[in-house]
């Protein structure tokens, strides 16, 4: 989503750069709208800019409160109207909920203890920074009339490939009768001569029978050892080749019990990686996230927005709002209640990278100590929609960076000592990994 | 020309015998077995498969296996649901408990990964019991233990819990109606919140009582105690400050009087300023203690009571009757005067269960006004009562009991009228075991009630008075399992969780407003006004009789008689009172002194031995085997077999307790005889008679040359005078090669054939072993194990020599009275006539015999680390390297196994692997068990078959000292370098450090005069290095 975005803006940019009298037609168009919009929301609330006010619950109320479902807090579509049919409370009465809510509850509202005790114990957050019109325009954002469903248009994507893979079948057919049609002519034709060539007597002259050249081959002795030492090292190469990778997983990339997409979450969002793995930093293990992690966000993101669903079913066949779902159901989580069931049924991942037990490996002296970026060995996992072992993971793979690697030794006060003879005793500005002893056997082997 | 002689091989031959003939005929003389091979004839027919379907079969298998071995395994990984906080995967969180079993107390760190406790290490803020011995080391096994009970049960069908506590309540209701007693039978808890809770159910329940029993008694000495100080205890001795040390039959380096004496007595051993302190231990068998004495006079135990009683008549007076040897009594007479002169600076300790030993000791100590003596914080971790006990078996004879619930205890097995308690056991009309092991007794009570291990428990103890340590858990209890106290709450009535219990109690009656977590966080806590919790539960015997002074000591002597051999009853090292049993760490762990593990054994002096015709002989393959003997204590008879035994004294034999258990452990465990048959009347020291028996017993046994053969510079020592007086080069001299005709120090760079690498930049590790601090105790061996995933090899592996500890500890005995004397008979060898007097030859096989007395020495020797590495070199595929810290590196995944490194090695520390120990149903020990397999350290690889393994200097705790400091960005600190050993060490006698610190501890104990190198003339450079070790030895 973010990234459709920014490349929409940096179209228009362009745009702008290059037809800048459009601008004036945009501008209109604009103005237009929001008198438009103004116009009508000012008849349908009385006071309250709903767009505005949009802006106003995104960027405070909507952490926990949606319009249509049940979050941490109530649902807010029309909650001015439904608080003055049921409860016969005003608009009064909402300035100061929210303002203050603890200070209702304390004061003993009644309906302000019953919504308290309703959601778990837990008080509202204060809004003391509203202003009475700030919550006019919210109110009146909560009011308007929830947009018409938009009938999905879904266009059946894969009918063209389909249409297309016959249309190449017309054409490589066609191309094959004209071949076939051809050599029948080619025949004809030399068929033709002949029994011209014949009829006018002509002496067709046999050439003399040649020694075929794989007779000629068999029976040169050189050929054949020389042919038969190529054919062995080739094999050998082959055969060696098809060792050195054994157990070498390189490009592994197996179907995850939930579909989980590095892409969206450290790509589109900009998520750090640490985020998730946060234990990389301290531990040899980066850690598979717990799934308490991943409800931090997932409490409130039950959905995907609508372009990303359109673009998952479209282009990994992927419904993500059903794996959102899956992980709802192995955390134990009651979407429509808002609670934890405590039925839990924990993910079993498929393990991508893996190194043998006999290489000891750590997280935290790369991530933390030498600061090399999780993309330094696992690839462009911000591109990767299904997450795949980007490198070989072999010995020779380590030694190569820890010798072409400077060992990172600013601000650390345990490389100040040992920084310093030992650059001198090798001659060198920067120490790599290597000299600093990263190649020893027992380093990695114990 | 051909010839006509006519060859042939025997008389027959040449008469053409018919048997002749028909030997011609049979290739073999014997039938060859084929149908027990094969199966018979009509089997073979009857089965269906053909050969042709055989064939077929194995060709189709190893095509599927080979063809599957091409496709990675795909392996699952499951993460938290809610991760706790504490826990991040791949990094180990310490946790302080207290292990408290009845027999071992002391105050511990565990290390838990992901959630599993996975070893035991010292808590060195606890100032009680901080040291972990083998035992508490190896504790940690015993809770992946697969035979453990894993639910409540009534006689053989597991029940719930709620059905325990309503169906037990029911029972103690209906005792309390009935009138009769409830008795708890339990370990030494030492817990304020335990007697509390039992306290409780008194009142709820008038009749019941509390007994508590020590299976290894040491209720002799609490009597005399109590008679004395009114408290029932054990006088606390802190032996760093005494000067001169007399001990008469205690094994205090051992387990005496609850053990943990060690680290305290290592401290005085050191020399500093001239001065260490001096050691005198008369005994019968050879102990720890007697082995690391300055001066051991052998003697049985009523020799032991007669000495006693002479020493008290010298030190306090009164008259002495009773008639000593002369030599003796001279001994006698030069210790009185020694301690004499140490005034306040000397103690008296014994170990004889007598309470007039114990008493007579006590008025010793009291008249020196021994510093290092301290009645008045008394030692609780003992208070076993054996009369009680015996009025209880009678009790239950008599069916006065009603119920009988125990905790702790394995009365069964411990027992000697073992069987007694079994009739008795029937009259009860409920009989409770609280145990973590379907035992001898649990299998004979109504109720097994599952205990959870000491690492799933709350609790609390009081060690010494005023000196607490809390017990917490460090995992989720494994199996539905109940403790003692849990249960005592409910059937209180009372529904508080028993962590809060102790909370609260710690609160108001212990902490004296001190943070409760703070103490938990220590493990320990030490009270200022030590608070008298006196526990009032316990049954005391009331027929205490004050004896006045002096009267303890003729009564001592005059009791001092004895009848034929005399048994001493001891506890081993590594076995204890034998509820560890089925741990075969400790199972594999080699006795100090006789190196023989999976075993005990009858220990006899060699004069005895040749008298009985008893013999000790080694086989071929250097496996030794002993003779058995039939021993008779009253009239009931043991088979045991009989280890030759140095420094036994002659008359006296010696015999351990732990072993011959056979309920609730793996068939592999049970091992040895059961001595606790002929522990009566809770005394160690028994009249017995022995004689031969016939066949031979096997034993595992890792080291077979006993003494040094007067090769100095493996162990060098020297006496306190010689060290005071004499410079470096007399007493430790660095040995010389000739370069150009001129004797050239061998560290010295021109003499060596290689060059060196320079490793003054960065760490350069060193571990420093003090053979003065070094008591042989093996709480390292044990921590080694752990640490590095070592695994066990069973009985038989170990008797091939294959046993794989990285770290073994060497006991050797001198030939002559001293190692001194060796070396000067080695010296005065006469090269050339071979067998004559002073000839080599038959000099040598002489020093093959260790003395009756020996001189001992322990030495630990683990991999030397050499700079110059004689197994690096020889290594074809360079598995074997060495990095600039000093460590030599093994490259487990690039051996292949050609064992050049381990003949090349000078110090055998080299282990290969045989099998695969971890996957081979064979070897069913830990590492063959799912259970068992939670125990391993996941930062070190689990060795396959096939290759050589040893020491790494723990490579992966240097590597996370120097991770942790690089992401902290901080200089590391002397003392951060740690081994598994040198943490296990409690006594101070391993460090290890960073020598290129030049302020480090380690730094200066290269500087120091008594440092050398184990076979420093091989040139082989060792990072590990030794101290010499000196005796306070007079002339």
């Amino acid at each position: 989503m973010k990234k459709s975005y920014q490349s929409l803006e940096v179209n228009s940019i362009n745009n702008m750069k290059k037809v800048i009298h459009r601008k004036l037609g945009i501008n209109i168009l604009h103005l237009g709208l929001v008198f438009l919009l103004t116009f009508s929301t000012a008849l349908s609330a009385q006071e309250g800019d709903p767009v505005n006010g949009k802006a106003i619950f995104n960027a405070n109320c909507a952490a926990c409160h949606k319009l249509d479902k049940k979050m941490t807090g109530p649902a807010l579509r029309n909650v001015e109207q439904r608080l003055a049919d049921s409860e016969g409370l005003d608009r009064e009465w909402l300035y100061a909920w929210i303002k203050n809510s603890a200070g209702m509850i304390k004061s003993g509202d009644a309906y302000a203890n019953k919504i308290y005790n309703e959601y778990g114990g837990t008080a509202m957050n204060a809004f003391p920074q509203l202003s009475n019109t700030d919550i006019d325009d919210i109110l009146a954002y909560t009011g308007a009339e929830p947009p018409a469903p938009v009938k999905e248009e879904v266009v059946d994507d894969r009918s063209n490939p389909e249409s297309d893979t016959s249309s190449n079948g017309l054409i490589l057919g066609a191309l094959a009768l004209l071949f076939a049609l051809l050599a029948g002519a080619l025949y004809l034709v030399n068929k033709t001569l002949r029994s011209f060539a014949e009829v006018k007597g002509v002496e067709l002259v046999d050439q003399p029978k040649r020694k075929p050249l794989w007779k000629a081959f068999v029976e040169n002795q050189f050929l054949i050892l020389v042919t038969a030492i190529l054919f062995l090292l080739a094999s050998a190469y082959f055969v060696y080749g098809y060792f050195m990778q054994v157990g070498v997983n390189q490009g592994y990339e197996p179907v995850q019990e939930i579909h989980y997409s590095h892409r969206i979450h450290a790509g589109d969002n900009g998520i750090d990686c640490k985020y998730c793995h946060s234990s990389a930093r301290v531990s040899k293990h980066s850690g598979i996230p717990s799934l308490n992690v991943c409800m931090n966000c997932h409490k409130s993101i039950y959905e995907v927005a609508e372009g990303t669903q359109a673009e998952g079913l479209a282009e990994y066949g992927v419904d993500y709002n059903a794996e959102i779902k899956k992980l709802y159901k192995a955390v134990g989580w009651d979407d429509v209640e808002q609670k934890y069931t405590g039925e839990t049924s924990p993910v079993k991942w498929t393990r991508i990278h893996n190194l043998p037990d006999f290489a000891y490996f750590n997280h935290s002296q790369h991530v933390s100590v030498a600061g090399v970026e999780c993309q330094t060995c696992h690839g462009p996992v911000e591109e990767m929609e299904v997450m795949y072992q980007y490198s070989p993971l072999t010995m020779g793979w380590c030694i190569n960076c820890h010798r072409e690697t400077n060992v990172k030794v600013k601000d650390n006060e345990y490389y100040t000592k040992i920084h310093e003879e030992l650059s001198k005793k090798y001659g060198v500005e920067q120490l790599t990994a290597a000299q600093m002893g990263g190649l020893e056997c027992g380093k990695c082997h114990y | 020309m051909s010839s006509n002689k006519k060859y042939w091989k025997s008389v027959e031959e040449l008469k053409e015998s018919s048997i002749v003939e028909t030997l011609k005929q049979n290739e073999f003389v014997n039938e060859i077995p084929t149908d027990e091979f094969l199966g018979d004839k009509e089997t073979l027919e009857a089965s269906s498969t053909t050969r042709r379907d055989f064939l077929k079969y194995v060709g189709f298998s190893t095509a599927a296996a080979s063809l599957a071995a091409c496709e990675g395994p795909v392996i699952k990984s499951i993460p938290y649901v809610v991760q706790p906080d504490s826990i991040i995967p791949g990094v180990a969180n310490y946790y302080a408990t207290t292990i408290a079993d009845g027999f071992d107390f002391a105050s511990v760190l565990v290390k838990t990964r992901e959630g599993r406790p996975i070893k035991i290490e010292n808590n060195n803020l606890a100032a009680t019991n901080g040291g972990a011995n083998a035992r508490v080391n190896a504790s940690v096994l015993g809770l992946y233990d697969s035979l453990r009970v894993q639910s409540p049960m009534k006689g053989e069908n597991p029940i719930s819990w709620s059905t325990f506590t309503s169906e037990t309540t029911q029972k103690l209701n209906a005792t309390k109606e009935a009138g009769k007693q409830i008795v708890f039978l339990t370990q030494t808890y030492a817990s304020p919140s335990t007697s509390k809770l039992i306290s409780e159910f008194k009142e709820k329940y008038l009749n019941a009582k509390h007994v508590v029993y020590d299976a290894v008694s040491e209720s002799a000495a609490l009597d005399a105690f109590q008679t004395k100080y009114n408290e029932r205890g054990l006088a606390d001795y802190d032996f760093s400050i005494a000067s001169t040390i007399v001990a008469f039959g205690a094994d205090f380096l051992g387990d005496w009087q609850g053990g943990g004496f060690d680290s305290g007595y290592s401290k005085g051993r050191i020399p500093k300023n001239g001065k260490m302190s001096r050691h005198i231990q008369f005994e019968s068998n050879m102990s720890l203690a007697g082995a690391n004495a300055d001066k051991r006079v052998p003697l049985t135990p009523s020799q032991q009571k007669l000495a006693l009683a002479k020493l008290h008549s010298l030190i306090v007076g009164g008259a002495f009757s009773g008639s000593l040897p002369a030599h003796i009594e001279k001994e006698v007479q030069a210790t009185a005067s020694e301690l004499d002169k140490a005034g306040r600076n000397g103690v008296v300790v014994t170990g004889i269960q007598d309470v007039n030993a114990q008493t007579v000791v006590l008025e010793i100590n009291e008249k020196l006004e021994s510093k290092a003596f301290n009645p008045k914080k008394p030692i609780r971790t003992r208070q076993g009562n054996d009369k009680a006990v015996m009025t209880l078996i009678a009790d239950m004879k008599a069916g006065k009991v009603g119920a009988l619930i125990m905790s702790g205890v394995n009365p069964l097995y411990t027992l000697p009228n073992a069987s007694d308690f079994a009739e008795g056991l029937k009259n009860t009309d409920l009989s409770v075991a609280f145990s973590m092991k379907a035992d001898e007794t649990a299998l004979a009570s109504q109720y097994i009630a599952a205990a959870p291990h000491y690492l799933e428990s709350w609790g609390d103890v009081e060690i010494k008075k005023g000196h607490f340590g809390l017990i917490q858990p460090t995992i989720r209890p494994l199996f539905d399992t109940k403790q003692f106290q849990e249960v005592l709450l409910l059937w209180n009535g009372n529904d508080v969780k028993y962590s809060d219990y102790v909370k609260t109690l710690w609160n108001s009656e212990i902490l004296e407003g001190a943070s409760f977590n703070q103490a938990l966080h220590d493990g320990s806590f030490i009270s200022q006004s030590s608070s008298d919790v006196v526990d009032d539960t316990v049954e005391a015997s009331q027929d205490n009789v004050e004896t006045p002074s002096g009267s303890a000591a003729r009564a001592l002597a005059t009791s001092a008689t004895s009848k034929g051999m005399e048994l001493t009853l001891y506890t081993k090292v590594g076995m204890g009172d034998g509820q560890q049993a089925n741990n075969p760490w400790l199972q594999e762990f080699p006795d100090p002194i006789t190196r023989t593990s999976w075993d005990n054994y009858l220990t006899v002096s060699a004069a005895d031995a040749k008298r009985l015709e008893l013999v000790n002989e080694h086989e071929a393959t250097g496996a030794l085997n002993g003779s058995y003997a039939e021993i008779t204590v009253n009239g009931n008879k043991l088979t045991v077999p009989v280890i030759i035994q140095p420094g036994q004294a002659t008359g006296s034999v010696g015999l351990a307790l732990g072993y011959g258990r056979s309920a609730g452990l793996k068939e592999e465990m049970q091992t040895g005889v059961n001595a606790y048959k002929l522990y009566q009347g809770f005394n160690t020291i028994q009249d017995i008679t022995v004689t031969k028996a016939v066949g031979m017993h096997e034993f595992a046994c890792v080291q077979l040359q006993n003494t040094l053969m007067g090769r100095g510079d493996i162990i060098k020592e020297t006496t306190l005078e010689i060290f005071n007086t004499s410079d470096r080069t007399v007493w430790n001299a660095i040995p010389t090669v000739s370069l150009n005709h001129e004797e050239v120090e061998v560290t010295s760079p021109e003499v060596d054939l290689w060059d060196e690498f320079d490793r003054s930049i960065g760490h350069h590790f060193n571990l420093s072993i003090d053979l003065n601090a070094c008591t042989g105790c093996g709480a390292c061996v044990i921590a080694c194990h752990a640490e590095n995933n070592v695994p066990v090899v069973g009985k038989e592996e170990i008797r091939r020599s294959r046993d794989m500890h990285w770290l073994r500890i060497d006991r050797y005995y001198s030939s002559e009275e001293s190692f001194a004397a060796d070396d000067a008979k080695k010296e005065g060898f006469d090269g050339l006539g071979l067998f004559s007097e002073n000839g080599s030859l038959g000099g040598f096989g002489e020093l093959e015999i260790a003395s009756d007395n020996p001189q001992v020495a322990f030495q630990p020797v683990m991999c030397q680390h050499c700079n110059h590495a004689p197994c690096e070199t020889v290594c074809p595929v360079a598995a074997t390297s060495h990095g600039r810290q000093g460590q030599n590196h093994m490259a487990y995944n690039r051996c292949v196994g050609t064992r050049y490194c381990a003949n090349n090695c000078p110090y055998k520390v080299r282990r290969f692997n045989w099998f695969l120990y971890n996957g081979n149903d064979e070897f069913d020990y830990f590492m063959n068990d799912d259970l068992g397999r939670m125990v391993i350290n996941p930062d070190v690889t689990v060795r396959s078959r096939g290759v050589m393994e040893k020491c790494s200097m723990c490579i992966q705790k240097t590597q996370k000292t120097i991770l942790d400091a690089k992401r902290d960005g901080r200089v590391i600190k002397d003392g951060e370098f740690q081994t598994a050993c040198s943490s296990a060490c409690s006594n101070g006698a391993m460090v290890f450090g960073d020598i290129n610190d030049k302020e480090s501890k380690v730094a200066k104990l290269l500087e120091d005069d008594r440092m050398y190198h184990l076979l420093e003339s091989v040139g082989t450079k060792p990072n590990v290095q030794y101290h010499t070790k000196v005796r306070n030895t007079k002339a």
